[in-house]
């Protein structure tokens, strides 16, 4: 997949925020192995020191696990990834209220058009 | 320790001044963009690091030595203008910089022309103005050097191309190496960037790592720049 990054924001959170999503999609399945820094790097078109911030990131958070000579794997712990679903999922919703709540949509005027979206999608 | 240093560089041409006082320090294992408009000192200060030119005032250190045949043995340079000659073939060219330089890759500098395309019996005469850059990028980058100045890589070739040679840039440099690329379009690399410098008339008014700068100011490097060098 082609990597496109957004101006203004810095590369490392935005790499961090793609590699969330293919885990969470399952592009990358607990204790698969990652590419190498460098190759990853290359492909997404970013200094490899970036890529390599990023990783120590999501060591950092539990998303992915270093074994000293073979590499850099996905968690296996599927708790981890339930939360980072959970996570992410409040983020969205805060981003959404605060468009909403910027276009001057009240939090029940919110409810109810969520509320009918999903009716009408039944 | 420094790999690159300069300390108090000044450098006149006549009475006009094209470096004053300028003092860096560049580490290993990074790539920093040495970036300013036309005529702010890049390619001068790339000049001086390479022995071409003299410092008018201050020292100009490369791995703690002042510019030499020594220093020349770990900088590997990209010129701003293509000098080679357009009777050579890439080959011929290949055993010529093989000549020069104790360390220059030839299975590496082939594997590059490989997947780029380029056919090593080809005059570099015959070749378009995109192509050359690329073989001229290539020599440069398949010496296994401590610093790479490349002045204007990308200048010149199409967008496509300018991919191809980032990406090149990154996949091809020795980890512990410096990588100072000179250039006005920013926009392309700022995501392969370590670190910026920005030069004003003959000054550095910015030295910083770029993802806190793009963290601290809300914008791309570019759209800083833009800022920063408002007409």
């Amino acid at each position: 997949m082609e990597w496109e990054f957004k101006k203004g924001v810095p590369i490392y959170m935005q790499i961090i925020e793609k590699m969330e999503m293919d885990l969470l999609s399952g592009k990358y399945k607990p204790g698969d192995k990652l590419p190498s820094v460098r190759d990853m790097a290359m492909e997404a078109g970013v200094n490899p020191n970036t890529m390599q911030k990023a990783f120590s990131e999501m060591e950092r958070s539990g998303l992915i696990y270093t074994e000293r000579t073979a590499g850099r794997f996905v968690t296996t712990d599927h708790g981890r990834i339930s939360a980072l679903k959970s996570e992410l999922s409040v983020k969205y919703l805060d981003e959404l209220f605060e468009t909403l709540h910027s276009l001057g949509f009240t939090d029940s005027e919110i409810l109810s058009a969520v509320k009918e979206k999903c009716e009408g999608e039944e | 320790m420094a790999l690159l240093e300069l300390r108090q560089v000044s450098k006149r041409y006549g009475n006009k001044s094209a470096l004053d006082c300028v003092d860096l320090q560049l580490e290993e294992g990074r790539i920093v963009g040495l970036l300013g408009p036309n005529g702010s000192g890049k390619t001068t200060l790339i000049k001086l690091a390479n022995g071409l030119l003299r410092t008018s005032n201050g020292a100009i250190l490369i791995d703690g030595k002042e510019p030499s045949p020594e220093t020349k043995s770990i900088v590997s340079y990209l010129p701003d203008k293509d000098s080679l000659p357009d009777w050579m073939k890439v080959d011929d060219i290949i055993n010529y910089y093989v000549d020069f330089f104790a360390d220059f890759d030839v299975d590496r500098a082939k594997e590059m022309l490989g997947s780029l395309n380029i056919d090593s019996k080809m005059k570099l005469g015959k070749m378009s103005k995109g192509t050359r850059e690329k073989v001229r990028l290539i020599l440069a980058m398949a010496r296994k050097s401590k610093i790479y100045f490349l002045d204007e890589p990308i200048a010149g070739v199409d967008p496509a191309a300018r991919d191809y040679i980032l990406k090149t840039i990154i996949s091809n440099y020795e980890p512990n190496a410096l990588v100072i690329i000179s250039t006005h379009l920013i926009a392309d690399v700022e995501n392969v960037l370590d670190e910026a410098v920005f030069l004003r008339e003959g000054h550095v008014v910015l030295h910083q790592n770029v993802q806190e700068l793009i963290e601290e100011k809300g914008k791309s490097l570019d759209g800083y720049f833009r800022e920063v060098f408002a007409c």
